[in-house]
């Protein structure tokens, strides 16, 4: 039996008794790039965080690579959204993505030099390595996010989960983010990436989810993006949403 | 009053109540940066009230003045002000802010009609008791100043081991969460320990003021520097100066409760922070502002003068151009 990266059978997840998530499985295969889709509130960062542990789930289990996640958190990478924090906290980008390895330091240890070192070639992998003096409020937002991508190297894992890692960003910062990606995939990583442009879903994913409250499809993107499955996720409210599945298969 | 202010840093008595109130400001110095860069300031300040009634039950039950007890009583009634407010905005739609808002007054109000209750109790021991509202640091017995001084340096030496871990659950607490990280814990740890901060302050500065304490030296050490740690040392610095002023004064001078007057000294510093530290202050960024002005000026005047002879250029050829064809 071959076990996946990320297993998830029966997740229900609610916020105060109202469920956002209902009952969802599915198996996500190794060394792919996955898209998590839906429209707003279906869902998808309630579902990495629920994966995560960030908070209670209701009831279903949640396997990483075969195991519980508190057995497998060194293997596992994230990037939050960039609102989620402060970014006038007194601290610089290299701080940030030292942070990233904390989880492998334990109780009271404290970064040194080695540390250091991992967190300059990570910053130098997402194109930061400039910056990193810099104060973290004085970073553009595609930089920021940058950084966040290169706290989440650091943490050196073979599973990521990316929560909308594109938002807000200009053209070259996504260019960098899709390519960093693609060299985690060439190493046999592993990424969940939560996403929102349709446009660009078939260029970027191999694997999609589709979430809206509960799982509507899950698998090889050019199998499960198709204008049937986008109707049944985001309602018939967008008539050009058959464009972005119909075009490139041909079917106009 | 030059000659008392010199019996009164000779005396070795209160030599050790300035060295009590230096190790105080020091640690809520330290324990408030964190507190303030959770944005939890208000939360100091409803802390430090809802300490009232826990101190006057503790007194009401044993009928002795001791600082040991007070702190059980005020951390019991912290606990159960932080519960208030965790229950109102759980099961409410009501917001933090306005929970802290009714949690507070209402346990300072339930401290200050204890408080009456106890002063006309006509239990002699009770004199002093009125101190703890704006703090007397003068008043407090060698044995406090003992027990004060290493609650506060053990709050210090806390922070020291677990500057790391309360470093990210500060900035991103999600994050660490997801990391395996125990949050929870570290972040009811940081609660407690600026219960036990405000505590310890409340003989020297009062319930009233001591979030003062906690906060300003952190607001105003967050000008000098965009380093965590360089922000906490400075901060420890800010409070350990204003608590050691703070009861210089209000010894030197009698009859002036200490809470305000460390405050005042707490809100100099703070005022002077905000002036001139460079990069953040105000006198940095007016004159940033003026040099860009000057820079943009410049070289926009520069673009202008170009541009103008590029036009002067364009129309001597068309006038040239124009005479030809003439």
């Amino acid at each position: 039996m071959t076990t996946y990266p990320l297993e998830v059978n029966r997740l229900t997840v609610a916020y105060q008794k109202k469920p956002v998530l209902n009952s969802v499985s599915f198996q996500i295969p190794s060394g792919k790039l996955i898209g998590v889709l839906g429209p707003n509130g279906a869902g998808k960062s309630t579902l990495l965080k629920a994966v995560l542990g960030l908070i209670p789930k209701v009831e279903g289990d949640v396997s990483i690579f075969g195991r519980p996640y508190r057995e497998q958190r060194k293997s596992v990478g994230y990037v939050p959204q960039r609102e989620s924090v402060d970014w006038d906290f007194p601290t610089n980008a290299l701080d940030v993505v030292m942070m990233g390895r904390y989880g492998h330091l334990g109780w009271f240890r404290r970064p040194g030099a080695k540390e250091r070192d991992i967190a300059m070639e990570c910053l130098g992998k997402v194109g930061m390595a400039d910056y990193a003096g810099r104060q973290i409020s004085q970073l553009s937002g595609g930089q920021q996010q940058r950084v966040f991508l290169a706290r989440a190297l650091a943490q050196s894992a073979n599973l990521y989960f990316m929560d909308e890692p594109f938002a807000g960003v200009d053209a070259t910062t996504e260019k960098a983010i899709i390519q960093l990606l693609h060299e985690l995939k060439d190493q046999g990583k592993t990424v969940m990436v939560v996403h929102h442009d349709l446009s660009t879903v078939q260029e970027y994913f191999d694997h999609i989810l589709l979430l809206n409250g509960e799982l509507v499809a899950a698998g090889p993107t050019k199998d499960i993006f198709t204008p049937n499955h986008l109707q049944k996720t985001y309602g018939g409210r967008i008539a050009m949403l058959q464009d972005f599945a119909a075009v490139p298969a041909g079917q106009v | 009053m030059l000659s008392t202010f010199f019996n009164w840093i000779t005396d070795p008595n209160m030599q050790w109540i300035l060295m009590g109130s230096l190790l105080l400001g020091l640690g809520s110095g330290v324990i408030g940066s964190f507190t303030f860069l959770r944005k939890q300031s208000l939360l100091g300040d409803a802390l430090a009230h809802a300490a009232l009634p826990g101190i006057c039950i503790a007194f009401m039950l044993s009928g002795v003045k001791s600082i040991g007890l007070f702190m059980i009583g005020a951390i019991v009634s912290g606990v159960l002000a932080t519960f208030g407010i965790h229950a109102i905005t759980r099961y409410s739609r009501i917001k933090q802010d306005a929970a802290l808002g009714i949690v507070l007054s209402v346990f300072f109000g339930v401290g200050v009609v204890m408080m009456t209750k106890i002063q006309h109790s006509g239990n002699g021991n009770q004199s002093g008791l009125d101190k703890y509202m704006f703090g007397q640091a003068a008043s407090m017995m060698l044995s406090d100043v003992y027990l004060v001084g290493i609650v506060s340096l053990i709050l210090v030496a806390v922070c020291t081991l677990l500057f790391k871990e309360f470093k990210l659950v500060s900035f991103d607490p999600g994050f660490a969460r997801g990391m395996g990280i125990k949050v929870g814990l570290l972040e009811q740890l940081l609660l407690l320990m600026t219960v036990i901060a405000v505590v310890v302050g409340i003989q020297a500065v009062g319930v009233v003021l001591v979030a003062a304490l906690l906060i300003t030296p952190a607001v105003a050490a967050r000008y000098w520097t965009d380093a965590l740690g360089v922000m906490i040392v400075l901060a420890g610095l800010f409070g350990a100066l204003s608590g050691v002023t703070g009861t210089l004064i209000s010894g030197t001078l009698s009859n002036l409760p200490t809470g305000p007057v460390t405050v005042l000294a707490a809100s100099s510093i703070f005022l002077v922070s905000v002036v001139f530290a460079p990069g953040r202050g105000m006198v940095s960024k007016l004159l940033r502002r003026m040099r860009q002005r000057n820079e943009v000026k410049r070289s926009y005047g520069n673009g202008l003068a170009a541009v103008e002879g590029d036009r002067a250029m364009i129309s001597n050829r068309a006038n040239s151009s124009e005479r030809s064809a003439d």
